[in-house]
């Protein structure tokens, strides 16, 4: 808790223009309408708040994810929920004619909820049912064509919005705080039906046949669980565009200390999902100075090669 | 038969069950009695593990019902149902990092809600369970690594810790050597013994069926073939029709219960 607040007051502090601890105080003390304090109210408090709502978030989706599935490589990027959701919104924003991604977070949920739909119909069909490994090549394929169409679509449109081509690649610079006060009921009632979940997931985890033999309704804590991944996924994206593997890696980390029970692996992922998002939006920006990186650039660099430890070790068979 | 003052756990009645369109149980009438050790034998896809998933409420049927204290099991609330009946699946894993207790535990999710999180009771028939089953001393260690034996007998400790009068088990020894595979028998049994736990499990050795079992139904096709005590059911007619494998039926010397021999092609050629 203590570090998650030492990496907020980081990534307000740190970036391009160098302001000291003093300045930023100031800024919300006693504003004096200079640059570095425009700096801090207008893009860095909003960016950092952006980072920790999103972090914390696509965390707890990918641990919901992993219970729910049984599969260690859930993540709503890797299956699929991330592009479903980057296609719907893009699909809005060039079919319905509107300028601004301010208006899509319905669309985001929607896509994101249909992706997930979509991947479970498929990972169910492959033989031997609902194993981690049809799921996951279900979520991969599904990507590629949604990612491909979302492509298209761009091209064929002859329309360069910057706005999309920054957001697709997933940042949490330059969002202005009514994007992010709409996506906020989403994502709060995404994290808390996800937390209430926790003691429900760890059951589930046992399996689907342990669960109901226990007495559990699995259809309907898995219908509530996947409706919180669409919320919390759906929410991101709209805020913050695809944001791959924090969701994958931060419930791995957190279970070395946090152990298998969900109702510890889902408030710690939530806590260490947003410390790792607002840690790689500081590097995003001091990368390649005086220039900045979307952070959903700067996640895969530390998250491929977990992915690849991960199928290594975790998948049996 | 049993005779008819042996009380009756489980009964189904014209039960049908089936997976899609293609039906593995047919009709089926049976008896399952209180305070006994009941082994299913049979056959690979006689419908063993699908009637265990059918008593144990996890497949609806298509048609018939199974009935538990008289009421129909799949018009009971689930969790009611899990108080009286618990179930063991065959092969059965852990999430990785899970540890002995936590699982334990996860048996008393029955007993609890939203308001009761963990009480007294919980505690005491986790401890007790932990006992009976001898894994207090690995109670923190993750199932993932322990022995094949010590996991069966952490997943059994899970349902007793449930604490229901029924127990239904599909292939409880699968994938153990010999030695554990006992360990578990045995503990079974004294849990039947001592508790007077009503027991059905299927298990694929005739011998350790016709040795630890009081009641066995050998089964063949989704239909009983047989069934009642092991020394009337396990005849070399029987093993040659339902398994379609000539054997001698001898007297195990340790317990004098029906040991079955196979002949197979080596000796018959010879």
């Amino acid at each position: 808790m203590f570090l998650l607040l030492l990496c907020f007051m980081a990534s307000i502090a740190l970036g391009v223009a160098d302001i000291g601890p003093d300045d930023i105080l100031q800024a919300f003390t006693q504003p004096d309408g200079s640059t570095e304090h425009l700096i801090i109210r207008t893009v860095r408090v909003p960016r950092s708040i952006t980072a920790l709502l999103v972090g914390a978030a696509v965390a707890v989706a990918g641990a919901i994810m992993q219970g729910l599935t049984r599969n260690p490589l859930a993540d709503p990027g890797i299956l699929g929920i991330n592009a479903g959701a980057a296609l719907a919104v893009v699909m809005a924003v060039f079919w319905l004619n509107a300028a601004s991604l301010s208006v899509y977070a319905g669309f985001a949920l929607v896509g994101a909820a249909i992706a997930a739909v979509t991947v479970y119909g498929l990972g169910s069909l492959g033989r031997g049912g609902l194993t981690p490994l049809n799921l996951t090549i279900a979520g991969a394929a599904l990507t590629a064509l949604v990612s491909s169409l979302t492509t298209a679509i761009l091209i064929l449109s002859q329309r360069t919005l910057e706005e999309i081509r920054f957001w697709l690649a997933g940042s949490v610079a330059g969002r202005d705080m009514d994007l992010v006060v709409q996506a906020l009921p989403y994502l709060t009632l995404g994290l808390g039906i996800g937390l209430l979940m926790g003691k429900q997931l760890t059951t589930l985890s046992l399996g689907e046949s342990i669960a109901q033999g226990l007495g559990q309704k699995t259809a309907w804590v898995k219908g509530v669980a996947a409706a919180s991944v669409v919320l919390l996924a759906g929410g991101s994206v709209a805020i913050a565009g695809p944001i791959g593997f924090i969701g994958l890696i931060v419930p791995h980390i957190v279970r070395f200390w946090a152990g298998a029970d969900y109702r510890w692996i889902l408030p710690y992922s939530a806590i260490v999902g947003a410390i790792l998002l607002l840690l790689a939006d500081i590097l995003a920006r001091l990368i390649i100075q005086p220039q900045e990186l979307p952070v959903g650039i700067v996640m895969p660099l530390l998250g491929a090669p977990f992915f690849i430890y991960l199928t290594r070790s975790k998948i049996k068979r | 038969m049993f005779d008819l003052a042996t009380h009756i756990a489980l009964t189904t009645r014209k039960l049908t069950l089936a997976y899609d369109s293609e039906a593995i149980i047919n009709s089926l009438d049976l008896a399952i009695p209180a305070g006994k050790i009941t082994v299913l034998v049979g056959p690979n896809g006689c419908g063993k593990s699908t009637l265990i998933k059918g008593l144990g409420r996890l497949l609806k049927p298509k048609g018939g019902t199974v009935y538990l204290d008289s009421a129909s099991i799949f018009s009971l609330p689930t969790k009611v149902v899990a108080k009286k009946l618990g179930l063991l699946p065959q092969g059965p894993t852990a999430p990785e990092g899970l540890t002995v207790r936590e699982l334990v535990a996860q048996g008393r999710y029955p007993h609890q809600n939203w308001l009761q999180q963990w009480s007294e009771e919980d505690e005491h028939h986790v401890e007790a369970a932990l006992a009976i089953t001898e894994l207090k001393d690995l109670a923190t260690r993750p199932i993932d690594s322990l022995s094949g034996g010590q996991r069966q007998r952490a997943w059994i400790a899970m349902t007793l810790a449930q604490n229901t009068q029924i127990l239904l088990l599909d292939e409880p020894t699968t994938f153990l050597d010999l030695a554990h595979q006992i360990e578990v028998l045995d503990l079974l049994y004294d849990l039947n013994q001592r508790e007077g736990r009503t027991i059905v499990m299927v298990l694929h050795d005739l011998n350790q069926a016709c040795r630890y079992g009081d009641y066995l139904i050998a089964m063949k096709e989704g239909q009983v073939y047989a069934q009642g005590v092991p020394q009337e059911v396990m005849t070399e007619p029987l093993v040659r029709d339902v398994f379609g494998l000539d054997c001698r039926i001898v007297n195990d010397p340790v317990a004098g219960t029906p040991l079955c021999i196979p002949i197979g092609r080596k000796v018959a050629v010879q």
